[in-house]
């Protein structure tokens, strides 16, 4: 196997992009990474697209091929990858093994989610044909309903009150004031989230990801290539790993232990030959305040049951033990659902190169950016570091 | 919203119009969907069983934005359930006071319409939960 780098990220600031068509925003996107990488787009052998439901919001499927024609590379190695919100972190990882494996040198991981083109209720349908159709879609439930059932198991489970678990979006919107790219640059109070409307009981609205548009690439290369090609700035993937749960609640000893994450973030420690405790910064897929919580902990960064002193000790603060979500996360950057893993793994990247602004981490070595699809039916955990 | 399928409800009725599930004859688990391969010993050796139709509550949630196609019926409760034989579904409850939602509850399955397919107007039927009558 090649040591595999990222050598360029670009993406679109995160809203509504009302005047663009999801093959605008995705070429945006491509077109500053490949820059950024100091490439040509004829340099490209090979693009994996991750987007969820382009089929069902645009009726448009066949993304490899129609995007790889709006960029004038058609002739590339192009597909869509699908993996529900997890599609980006899904599409990275397929990248990765490209590289690696040798069969490519210049792949783009690419992700587009094109969410304000449609009605709240319709995109409510889209969400939760993340998860089984016949046998719990037809309920009526929502995919933030199902949040919502983790979410009062975990307070039962491990005795945790509401108004710690909601401490982590006023986290999130704290830190994205700063980033350019997001899309809720404004502070919020933890009364205003304890307040907000109620979605899924007990979700409220301000705990709840947003409706996004947005697309976001990076582009990948051997790492050999990456030091003649680069001098500074180069950072390497030191792990990636995809792993799948029973796609449903029901099915499960524990919900409120999200498996897939143990499993995947298992597997990429293991392959980066590191502990949880060398992370210097992580991204985290937070769709609801009570995932911010369970994943630090499936992640390994805090006992079961414990993730919420993270928050309030300030941990996951920009100083703290483990930064986290210093973007702004799902909640304030926004959540283009298949875009969202591309821009987890390219703020990973830019923390890496000291180039995140105000928010940069001191002395940032090892990033981790973990993707989820459904309810925790597909993880995806991904491991950079910083090579000197 | 899925695309109206007659075929589709019919072939469903199956699951639907009963609380059916699997039992492996090898290690006894049961599975709610079915499956075809039992995850914990790997044997193909499943058989549809009919699920306990009462069970305990063991978390909630009440819907206030549905999907475009349950629309018309917010705001409505979905519950986790674990049945009499260990099976967990996830289901609609029906006929209850949100006030009374709580885990631990007893539930127990009745039949009752889920939705409306589309504009061509397919009714689908099933199983929800409510309150068990009896204590
Ligand atoms: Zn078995």
């Amino acid at each position: 196997m090649r040591r595999v780098a990222v050598i360029g990220v670009g993406f679109t600031k995160v809203g509504e992009h009302w005047n663009s068509s999801l093959r605008d925003l995705y070429a945006q996107a491509v077109l500053r990474a490949v820059s950024d990488a100091d490439l040509e787009l004829r340099d490209i052998q090979a693009m994996f697209i991750g987007n969820m439901s382009s089929g069902y919001l645009q009726a448009q499927e066949h993304l490899g091929s129609l995007l790889a024609t709006h960029l004038g590379i058609q002739g590339i190695a192009a597909v869509k990858i699908e993996a529900a919100c997890g599609s980006g972190g899904a599409a990275f990882h397929q990248a990765v093994l490209a590289v690696a494996s040798g069969y490519y040198d210049f792949v783009i991981a690419g992700g587009i989610e094109k969410m304000t083109d449609v009605r709240t209720e319709y995109l409510t349908s889209a969400l939760i044909m993340a998860d089984d159709q016949e046998f719990v879609a037809s309920t009526g439930v929502t995919f933030p309903g199902l949040n919502a059932l983790i979410y009062r198991l975990y307070m039962e489970k491990y005795n945790v009150r509401q108004e710690d678990i909601a401490q982590f979006p006023v986290h999130e919107h704290f830190y994205a004031q700063f980033v350019e790219h997001a899309q809720y640059r404004y502070p919020i109070t933890l009364e205003q989230v304890l307040e907000s409307t109620i979605v899924a009981d007990p979700i409220r609205l301000l705990e709840c990801s947003p409706i996004s548009d947005g697309a976001a690439a990076v582009v990948l290369c051997p790492l050999d290539i990456a030091m003649k090609r680069r001098k500074e700035g180069i950072v390497e993937v030191i792990g990636s790993a995809l792993s799948t749960d029973a796609i449903s609640l029901n099915e499960r000893e524990d919900p409120t232990t999200f498996i897939a994450t143990v499993k995947a973030a298992k597997r990429a420690y293991r392959m980066a030959k590191i502990e949880p405790r060398d992370v210097d910064v992580v991204e985290v897929h937070d769709a609801y305040s009570i995932l911010g919580i369970i994943n630090l902990e499936d992640l390994g960064f805090a006992e079961k049951g414990k993730g919420v002193r993270l928050v309030k000790e300030g941990e996951i603060a920009r100083d703290g033990r483990i930064p986290t979500n210093l973007s702004g996360g799902l909640k304030a950057r926004g959540h283009p659902v298949g875009a969202t893993g591309i821009y987890q793994v390219a703020e990973i990247v830019k923390q890496l190169r000291g180039d995140f602004g105000k928010n940069q981490v001191d002395d940032a070595e090892i990033g981790l950016a973990q993707s989820i699809g459904g309810v925790g039916g597909t993880v995806i955990v991904n491991i950079l570091k910083r090579i000197r | 919203m899925s695309i109206p399928s007659p075929p589709r409800a019919w072939r469903e009725q199956k699951y639907r119009y009963r609380l059916v599930g699997v039992k492996c004859t090898r290690c006894g688990l049961t599975y709610y969907p079915p499956v075809v391969v039992c995850t914990k010993c790997k044997s193909t050796e499943l058989t549809t069983i009919e699920l306990p139709r009462k069970g305990v509550l063991l978390s909630y949630t009440i819907i206030h934005y549905p999907p475009v196609e349950f629309k018309e019926y917010a705001p409505y409760a979905v519950g986790l359930i674990k049945l009499e034989d260990g099976t967990e579904v996830i289901a609609q409850l029906t006929d209850i006071d949100f006030n009374e939602l709580r885990p631990g509850i007893k539930v127990e399955a009745v039949f009752r319409c889920l939705k409306t397919q589309g504009e061509e107007g397919i009714i689908e039927y099933g199983m929800k939960f409510r309150r068990a009558l009896e204590e």
